[in-house]
């Protein structure tokens, strides 16, 4: 059932929360065991919220507009004392005394956060197999992996489980899922959700956003957890815009730019996706011309210096000192080094190495100070495209899912799926996936639309087209 | 090719806090080295006369006012510590003072 | 110091500020509370908090750059990466490249200007106790951690390398230490830890380039600073005569045994991997704010030292009882009894002995202070009564009236001083004599006589008047 209607239904007293959230607990007994999609599921945390919504109903009144819509959450955003392990052996049993402001708005919203769904370690990765509880199948095909780093959230909402939920961008982490299991999935402008209560990766990078079946639903969760936060000294200062009011804007007359370097080496099912999306936009009364931003192909070794960097700092806290895992040893430094050596896993330990390695002593200007210069000429790149178009379109990710395990041995590999998402961290702007196409064995495909900081109502608007060009098509 | 050596990745490994067997320390340093390889195209540019960029949105200053607010209670800090003795975390001793 | 070698010095002194709250979350910035109580998912360093910036604290990093004369600047807060237990994120917030304060000085009464490199914000770490084993060495050892004072706000002031003795690195901690009480950012108490200074000392052969430096750790009081500077300058200096080398190294200072010690040695720069703290903006102070501290700042020491030393004249005190007095925040005491008649060079000895580095002029207000000085010079107060008052007024305040009244310290009457000398002078005959016979520097060995009987109340004066009306 699509959030929508089902809030819709709990705000006019048709259907009680409890059975909306009962429904999503069946869905998720079905086929958690198969697909390991939540990692924890708060059955009585999440059953006795509907029942206060139910409660407020019956009172005459209104609990939001998510009232009553079981949410999924990606294991890295706090909920206060709901274990959030961010896939890791290292803060296996910890349970936050807070939660995120992203959390606090959809519960003051009306929503029910019903589990914590599996991710990447430290959302490192864009397959869903470097959490430490195991890999998450694609519920459209098993085999297949469902994307990462929020893998667990788009399977949750892929396979029925939720209708909608969160996750967070760092490279491309809801979008590529999002386009892999056939979902809507947002990267918001940098600072539009506060980051407080988001466990940090790349804090420069990190964005929370919504996953869901299609563009209003992901758009009424964006407004519901967007707007200024004073806990994060980099949330943007304004109140969240108004999206579910630009819905059906429609694209005439709009300049969208086919991006060159966000198709080039993908499958020819996704180019030719692209394309037929780029058609569609056409068909709406978008003016569409193909541009080449060529400074964008710096962006895969420039995220790949500067997230690692972020993260080696930002995952240095866990050292058995305050909270998760402890290996005991003699002294305290062999006590962090047998902690955090234990509690890791290899992909974790890459990342928190090469980022150490940027950072240190005779290399900084070399590789991160270097990166920090490429993110400038980025930056100016997508500038100068955005004097000649209003939005651009490219691929979300350069194939269909793949198999499980297809790419665990090859790190370089695994980070080239992320080549056409990575840019839109660097600059900090916006973009949205939209299901549209079907990849060679008929696995759904994604395509991507970029837009400036703060675009996201042209976004959704030209989402909404591709995805009635989708139906009909 | 980067040059990248085990060594190197040994003393990283070090101030990372972590400890890698010698067949990791092979992996870590082919893979990272790899990864190196692609950043070289970066070091290849001349951006002498660009700015970085640490911070892709420039919010202006952003300040708090100074009031006190609730912290967490002493129970709730405690509650997730490895070992706590005497309202206080426990930690195996220190070797060295503080830098 | 030994002939032909020149001592050079620097301080970095870290002052935490006087704000309610810390520098980057709300939990209240208080000395003493019980462990872990002011402390929040911020300051813990839990995953997920974020820090947002005190203005407070930054105002007050404000007064103290301008009270150095410093440049204040826009600036940025960087990460300073190391492993630590007290440290909650593992790494420290602070300032890099771009401090908030560059480039002032400071003015010493000796007539020296220590130039002030940077005066920059970073928060504070927590505080380990650290607990011995059963006897064994490395037995059972453990340490515990407090987090309150984790994330309290700290201004690191750098002084250059421009110090050239251990009397001159006290007297330029002294005056900053006056400084920062001014600017009312912080109470200067280096017992209690809210002012630490760490001392970079090096020698060298006049004219010669800077020597190997070492850095001098747990100075906990201005007499520990002057001793271990010192020690420290005369280890370096007979390390090198004997034809050794100074190791850059980080010392310990013992102020028990009086000596400094290895406690890290540097054998490659410290790798601390800064970069851009990427969850806090620029730091751009406002025009309008530096304006506002600038206009609530009040007159800081080298003024008021000025002010006072106009009004005194012609020297009658030295550096050392003038720096007292200012520093202690003691000259509207002086100047008030100086505008009142009283004699300039008792006003001083009075504020700068009474009420100086030991304990302050606590709850005396300076009307008392200006009476208990009037009665002293008419005599109606002996010395040793007018300090007792002076001491007891510091403690519990109140007026001069009532102090006097509660000890019972009334004016002798001539006669019963006349008693006492005379009976002083017959117990001891062999020194009356040779007083009589012109040796007048007894008269205080009969002054001390007299006091010692009269528990002190006899004022010294009109013990000498009664001795010469019987010479």
């Amino acid at each position: 059932m699509n959030a929508l209607e089902i809030a819709a239904d709990v705000r006019a007293g048709e259907l009680s929360a409890v059975a909306a959230v009962d429904d999503a607990l069946e869905a998720i007994a079905r086929r958690n065991e198969e697909l390991n999609v939540f990692v924890h599921v708060d059955r009585e945390g999440a059953r006795a919220r509907a029942a206060e919504i139910d409660e407020r109903v019956a009172r005459g009144e209104d609990p939001g507009p998510l009232a009553g819509v079981p949410v999924g959450l990606k294991d890295n955003l706090c909920q206060t004392g709901v274990p959030t392990t961010c896939g890791s052996r290292i803060l296996a049993g910890w349970r936050p005394p807070y939660s995120a402001t992203a959390v606090e708005r959809l519960l003051g919203a009306g929503a029910i956060p019903v589990g914590k769904t599996n991710m990447d370690e430290f959302a490192m990765g864009s397959s869903t197999e470097t959490s430490a509880y195991g890999p998450t199948r694609n519920p459209v095909a098993p085999d297949r992996v469902p994307g990462g780093s929020s893998g667990g959230s788009a399977a949750a909402v892929a396979a029925a489980m939720v209708p909608v939920a969160l996750g967070s961008d760092t490279g491309g982490s809801i979008r590529q899922p999002a386009a892999l299991c056939g979902l809507v999935g947002i990267k918001p402008t940098y600072g539009l959700v506060s980051r407080y209560g988001l466990v940090a990766f790349a804090s420069s990078l990190d964005q929370i956003g919504p996953l869901a079946r299609t563009v209003a639903e992901a758009a009424t969760c964006l407004e519901v957890i967007a707007g200024h936060d004073p806990r994060d000294s980099t949330s943007l200062p304004e109140p969240a815009p108004d999206l579910r009011g630009h819905l059906d804007d429609g694209v005439a007359g709009r300049r969208v730019g086919l991006i060159r370097e966000l198709v080039e080496g993908a499958d020819p099912e996704v180019v030719a996706a692209t394309r037929a999306a780029a058609d569609a936009l056409s068909a709406a009364g978008a003016r569409v011309i193909e541009l080449s931003i060529p400074e964008l192909r710096l962006g895969l070794s420039a995220y790949y210096l500067i997230a690692p960097a972020e993260a080696s700092s930002n995952l240095a806290r866990y050292d058995g000192v305050r909270y998760g895992l402890r290996v005991d040893a003699d002294d305290v430094t062999a006590m962090n080094v047998a902690t955090r050596t234990a509690g890791f896993g290899a992909e974790v330990k890459r990342r928190i190495m090469l980022g150490t390695y940027a950072l240190s002593a005779g290399y900084y200007d070399a590789y991160y100070g270097q990166a920090l210069k490429v993110r400038t000429v980025m930056i100016e790149a997508f500038a100068r495209a955005y004097e000649q178009v209003d939005t651009l379109l490219g691929a979300t990710a350069p194939t269909e899912a793949f198999a499980l395990g297809a790419k665990v041995a090859d790190p370089m590999a695994m980070y080239l799926s992320d080549v056409f998402t990575i840019p839109t961290n660097l600059s900090g702007h916006a973009a949205i996936s939209v299901p549209f196409g079907r990849g060679a064995t008929g696995l759904p495909l994604g395509v991507q639309l970029l837009g400036p900081a703060r675009s996201e109502t042209r976004l959704v608007s030209a989402a909404a087209v591709l995805e009635a060009g989708r139906e009909e098509a | 090719m980067s040059d990248l050596t085990r060594d190197e990745v040994a003393h990283v490994a070090h101030l990372a806090r972590l400890r890698l067997s010698d067949e990791e320390l092979d992996r870590f340093t082919g893979q990272l080295a790899q990864v190196l390889d692609h950043a070289n195209d970066l070091r290849a540019l001349d951006l002498s006369n660009v700015a970085p960029t640490a911070h892709p949105v420039d919010l202006g200053t952003v300040l708090r006012r100074d009031e006190v607010s609730a912290g967490l209670g002493r129970d709730a800090v405690l509650a997730s510590a490895p070992a706590a003795e005497d309202g206080r975390f426990a930690v195996p001793r220190v070797l060295g003072d503080e830098p | 110091m030994r002939d032909g070698w020149e001592m050079v010095i620097g301080l970095e002194v870290h002052t935490e500020l006087l704000t309610a709250s810390k520098l980057f979350c709300g939990c209240a910035n208080a000395f003493g509370a019980e462990p872990n109580t002011q402390v929040c998912p911020v300051c813990l360093g839990l995953p997920g908090s974020l820090p947002v910036l005190n203005e407070r604290a930054v105002e007050l990093a404000v007064a103290i750059g301008l009270a150095l004369h410093c440049t204040v600047a826009p600036s940025t807060f960087h990460r300073k990466n190391y492993f630590y237990p007290d440290m909650p994120k593992d790494f420290q917030i602070s300032q890099y490249d771009l401090p908030i304060n560059a480039g002032g000085y400071l003015d010493l009464s000796d007539g020296t200007r220590v130039t002030i490199e940077r005066a920059h914000l970073e928060e504070d770490t927590g505080k380990s106790t650290h607990l011995g084993g059963t006897g064994r060495l490395h037995d059972a050892e453990r340490s515990l951690v407090d987090y309150n004072r984790a994330g309290v706000p700290l201004v690191e002031i750098v002084s250059g390398p421009d110090i050239r003795s251990p009397e001159q690195a006290r007297r330029y901690a002294a005056e900053l230490r006056a400084v920062l009480v001014a600017t009312g950012a912080s109470d200067g108490r280096m017992e209690e830890g809210s002012m630490r200074v760490d001392a970079n000392v090096s020698v060298r052969r006049p004219g010669e380039p800077l020597g190997t430096r070492c850095e001098i750790k747990n100075l906990n009081s201005l007499r520990s600073l002057q001793r271990a500077v010192a020690y420290e300058a005369d280890r370096q200096v007979a390390l090198l005569e004997d034809g050794g080398r100074v190791r850059q190294e980080t010392r310990h200072w013992d102020d028990g045994l009086g000596q400094t010690s290895t406690m890290r040695v540097k054998e490659e720069a410290e790798d601390y991997r800064y970069f851009r703290e990427p969850d806090l903006t620029e730091l751009v102070p406002s025009e309008a704010m530096v304006a506002r501290v600038r206009a609530a700042l009040g007159p800081m020491p080298a003024e008021r030292r000025a002010a006072l030393t106009a009004l005194l004249g012609d020297a009658e005190a030295t550096g050392d009882v003038l720096d007292t007095v200012i520093q202690g925040g003691l000259d509207a005491f002086v100047r008030a009894a100086i505008e009142e008649g009283i004699d300039a060079g008792l006003a001083l000895a009075r504020a700068a002995n009474e009420l100086g580095d030991a304990q302050g002029a606590g709850r005396l207000d300076v009307p008392a202070f200006v009476e208990v000085l009037a009665r002293e010079s008419a005599g109606r107060l002996s010395a040793t009564q007018a300090k007792t008052v002076l001491g007891d007024l510091a403690r519990a305040g109140g007026t001069a009236d009532d102090a006097i009244a509660a000890r019972g310290f009334v004016p002798m009457s001539s006669e019963a001083l006349g008693a006492v000398v005379a009976t002083v002078i017959g117990e001891h005959p062999g020194e009356w004599s040779r007083y009589v016979a012109g040796e007048d520097k007894l008269a205080q060995f009969f002054i001390g006589h007299v006091m010692k009987a009269t528990h002190g109340q006899a004022n010294g004066q009109a013990v000498v008047a009664e001795l010469e009306t019987r010479r």
